[in-house]
């Protein structure tokens, strides 16, 4: 199955790279980990629909990495015309570097989020420890696997949602949260090295996993492996999209770029971002089933918590509570 | 040769001192010193107590001592290792050791990245020596033992690679001589070859010690990188960048940067007194 | 390596070590090597064959795959040379001269060594991104150089630094200036000098340091990853596309790669064995002078 995804996709972007004219239309879109499946589909879907309304076939590329690292190097300099980032605070961080106005989040629907996901538990086959809440996860004896929330966007909203479970449930978050840390063996740098750790290498007895990941990782590992745990509170994770007005080098490019991050919102990208696992908003075109593996659950969201602007410099910055909870003794 | 009134340049009637003075001054600035010297600048305008502050947490120090440490350990292992290593694939015949001279190179070849991925599929307590090592109770991947075998399979091939030219230099005469005048093999391995062996292996100690506290590629997949426990120092610089604090990582880059160079200086400078000395007896 | 080409004696002589601990060291090598090195290379093997040879030879066949392979290359081209001359010139400069501060001077050329790649990757940024002053410049004329190709081959470059040089300078040192000397005394030019007499006594270290350079420069990931912007057919190295293949659990295209990379170092490994082999005669030959 894989063998011929890839060799579909190469296919098609060599048909893509014969068919582009000379001078043809580029974007590059900075995008997060996780999203690589999502983007591959939605770039082809995208280029087929602008070719087919009488444009010049574009070329698009995609790049991805950690949320933070990829948002450093647009600052840098790395010439993306469109970011589709984890974290509102890591855009946040780029209009303050002035290549995109400041009220960047309000230029698109739904916060400029096309699709958002939470964070659920992935288990070993048959639930083996019996896990079923934020509580079971500090209870002796379980291991838990999850990135480090400084380099990872989605182990902070992990943090985020033990937290909140904690604060419905009458505990002091700080003591949950730092028992928590102390039943992680292995804090990988990013999602997708805490999935491997925990699927492949078979650390752990619970992967604190984004809802879309959990699912890749049950289609992509093997479903007869894992199972899907869904926790009574958890989080509503809003990874926003932005055009980078910086580094707009023309109209055409404009043009290119505000198509791209509607066609997001069009029936048909809503579809994609279902069938890739994301909670998206528009289900009118999309396949039943797709919706229908979303259970509902109380999802606590970060204006919640007070906003990124508050939460990243007292929780994540430097000497803020996650710090604390390694250096206290 | 005294030491007062030495000549900056001691002239000497061989050609082409300027070319290569030229050429190996403006790589280095170029390549080396410059973006150095960004980085020392990045720590100057940071200033030297935030520097300071930065480096003296506990968490950095006790990073910067887990890599410092894990290095050395590694590097001590690959001292030892590599001149037997060295001693074999000179002085013995037997079959396959074409394979294993060329094996040793191998660490240097594989891209660091796929180096972690394999050795910590390995190391895995579901991998192949993971589960050996398990089933007498030890744990590998994921600890401080996992760091130091990704050490020590990065360095691997720095003291073979420099002591085995010097091992085939030797001249057979040494040890017969050694052996007339009635000292044992033993003897003379320790107090006739191991001198001469001394000066390469001691900058292969070097190599491999700088090449292990930098490493980051290997060792990220098969350390916890749990704080304090097995948080390597590089880590703690990629870090510092994702939270956007290019003071602090530039910080732990100058600590790390001062300790490597200093040593590395001690070990250049210790082979130097001891060429010299060679040369008098 | 004179004495193990003979037949054996009868009775062991005082220059072998007892056939015991011969053989005990030589399992100490072995043993070693096949858990350190072997097996890493083993898995690496078996990941990319695991589904069989046509999947892993199809993964490499698509247009990032071969931009990837084709960029390292070109990279490699360029960082391999650079790093050729500066060698023999930092080593005719360290061992023909005497003067102040050669040990500082070694050290610096050591310095690649224990910075860390990711710290390598950090100063490139720090100088040439685009929110340094050069940096700045570069990109407002149209020169970018983090992001782009310039940026890897200067961190490629920065981080083989010191291979050819450290390989050149203890050769140079052992065989001294005597030979050199002599042939300036019989009048030749400096550069006759250099072909002649110093090049076919140094080739040996020059195209194994040359090939070290190559197999790293192939293989280098951390710096790389922190000036490539990761852009997939452009500036995606096949180290990085190792990295992005993995992370999408195509775990066949990925160690295929891996593999690719793996044979093209050894490939150049086995290159310098060969060598060896071939021109043994003659390398006994300038050893004994």
């Amino acid at each position: 199955m894989l063998k011929s995804k890839s060799g579909r996709l190469g296919a098609l972007m060599l048909a893509l790279a014969i068919a582009a004219p000379a001078h043809a239309e580029t974007l590059l879109n900075v995008s997060y980990d996780p999203t690589r499946e999502l983007y591959r589909d939605v770039n082809a879907a995208f280029a087929e629909k602008w070719a087919a309304e009488g444009h010049e076939a574009p070329t698009i590329e995609t790049s991805h990495g950690g949320s933070g690292a990829q948002a450093r190097a647009v600052i840098d300099g790395l010439n993306a015309q469109v970011v589709t980032l984890a974290l509102a605070s890591d855009i946040d961080r780029i209009a303050e570097a002035g290549k995109l106005p400041a009220d960047w989040q309000s230029k698109l629907p739904h916060n400029s989020s096309p699709y958002t996901s939470t964070i659920v538990f992935l288990v070993r086959e048959g639930n083996p420890k019996g896990i079923q809440d934020w509580g079971d996860l500090v209870k002796d004896g379980v291991e838990v696997i999850t990135p480090n929330p400084k380099t990872s966007g989605g182990a902070r909203w992990n943090y985020l949602a033990a937290w909140a479970w904690a604060e419905k449930n009458g505990q002091d978050p700080q003591a949950f949260v730092g028992d928590l840390y102390t039943h992680v063996p292995v804090l990988d740098t990013g999602a997708r090295g805490s999935t491997t750790t925990f699927a492949q290498r078979g650390i752990g007895d619970v992967l604190l996993a984004w809802e879309n990941e959990a699912y890749l990782a049950l289609k992509e590992i093997g479903e007869d492996q894992f199972d899907i745990v869904v926790p009574s509170v958890s989080v509503l994770a809003e990874p926003p999209v932005a055009i980078v007005e910086g580094n707009i080098a023309n109209d055409a490019q404009r043009e290119l770029a505000t198509a791209y991050l509607d066609f997001l919102y069009s029936p048909e990208g809503q579809a994609l971002a279902f069938k890739h696992f994301y909670r998206a908003w528009d289900d009118s075109a999309v396949a039943p089933e797709d919706v229908a593996r979303f259970p509902k659950l109380d999802l606590v969201s970060i204006e919640d918590f007070g906003g990124w602007k508050k939460v990243q410099p007292e929780h994540f910055g430097d000497g803020g509570i996650f710090d604390q909870i390694y250096t206290a003794k | 040769m005294t030491m007062t009134a030495r000549p900056l340049v001691h002239k000497t009637a061989m050609p082409g001192l300027s070319l290569s003075a030229g050429i190996t001054l403006t790589m280095l600035s170029i390549v080396v010193l410059l973006p150095i010297g960004a980085l020392l600048l990045k720590g100057a305008s940071f200033g030297l107590t935030n520097v300071l502050e930065v480096v003296g947490r506990e968490r950095v120090t006790a990073s910067l001592y887990l890599s410092f440490k894990l290095s050395l350990l590694a590097a001590l292992f690959n001292l030892v290792f590599g001149v037997l290593l060295a001693w074999v694939l000179v002085r013995y015949r037997f079959p396959g050791k074409r394979l294993l001279d060329a094996a040793v190179d191998l660490p240097f070849a594989l891209p660091t990245a796929v180096a972690g991925i394999a050795l910590t599929a390995l190391y895995a307590p579901n991998g192949a020596f993971g589960s050996l090592a398990q089933a007498v109770g030890l744990k590998i991947a994921y600890t401080q033992v996992g760091i130091f075998i990704a050490l020590v399979f990065v360095g691997l091939p720095f003291v073979t690679r420099t002591v085995q030219p010097v091992i085939e230099e030797i001249e057979q005469e040494v040890e017969e001589a050694s052996a007339t005048l009635g000292a044992s093999r033993l003897h003379t391995l320790r107090h006739v070859i191991l001198p001469m062996l001394m000066p390469a292996a001691l900058t292969g100690f070097a190599l491999s010690l700088a090449r292990a506290v930098g490493e980051y590629g290997s060792v990220i997949f098969i350390a916890g990188n749990i704080p304090l426990r097995t948080e390597i120092a590089p880590l703690l610089i990629v870090i510092q960048l994702e939270e956007f604090n290019y003071d602090a990582a530039a910080a732990i880059g100058i600590a790390m940067l001062v300790i490597s160079f200093a040593m590395l200086l001690a070990i250049n400078l210790i082979q130097i007194v001891s060429r010299r000395k060679m040369g008098h007896v | 390596m004179s004495d193990t080409a003979l037949p054996r004696p009868a009775f062991r002589a005082a220059t072998d070590e007892a056939p015991l601990l011969r053989i005990a060291l030589i399992g100490i090598a072995v043993a070693g090597l096949a858990v350190l090195v072997f097996a890493p290379l083993a898995v690496v093997f078996a990941e990319a064959l695991k589904q069989g040879w046509s999947a892993a030879i199809q993964s490499l066949g698509n247009r990032d795959a071969r931009s990837a392979i084709q960029l390292t290359l070109l990279i490699t081209a360029i960082a391999v040379p650079a790093n050729a001359a500066f060698g023999i010139a930092a080593a005719w400069f360290i061992t023909k001269f005497d003067f102040r501060g050669k040990a500082f001077l070694i050290t610096l050329i050591d310095l690649p060594f224990s910075v860390s790649p990711v710290v390598a990757g950090l100063c490139i940024v720090l100088l040439f991104g685009a929110n340094s002053a050069i940096g700045g410049w570069l990109v407002a004329h149209g020169w970018p150089i983090v992001f782009a190709i310039p940026g890897i081959v200067l961190a490629t470059i920065f981080v083989t630094f010191p291979f050819v040089a450290r390989e050149l300078i203890p050769v140079m040192i052992e065989q001294g200036r005597a030979e050199e000397e002599a042939s300036l005394t019989l009048g030749a030019s400096g550069w006759r000098t250099f072909w002649s007499v110093t090049l076919p006594n140094i080739r040996w270290a020059l195209l194994y340091g040359t090939l070290l350079c190559t197999a790293r420069a192939m293989g280098e990931f951390g710096a790389v990853a922190v000036v490539s912007g990761k852009i997939r057919g452009q500036t995606a190295t096949m180290p990085i596309t190792i990295e992005m293949l993995y992370n999408e659990y195509l775990s066949v295209a990925a160690f295929s790669m891996a593999a690719l990379l793996t044979a093209l170092a050894l490939v150049t490994l086995l290159l310098k064995t060969i060598l060896e082999l071939r021109h043994a005669d003659q390398l006994a030959a300038t050893r004994r002078h």
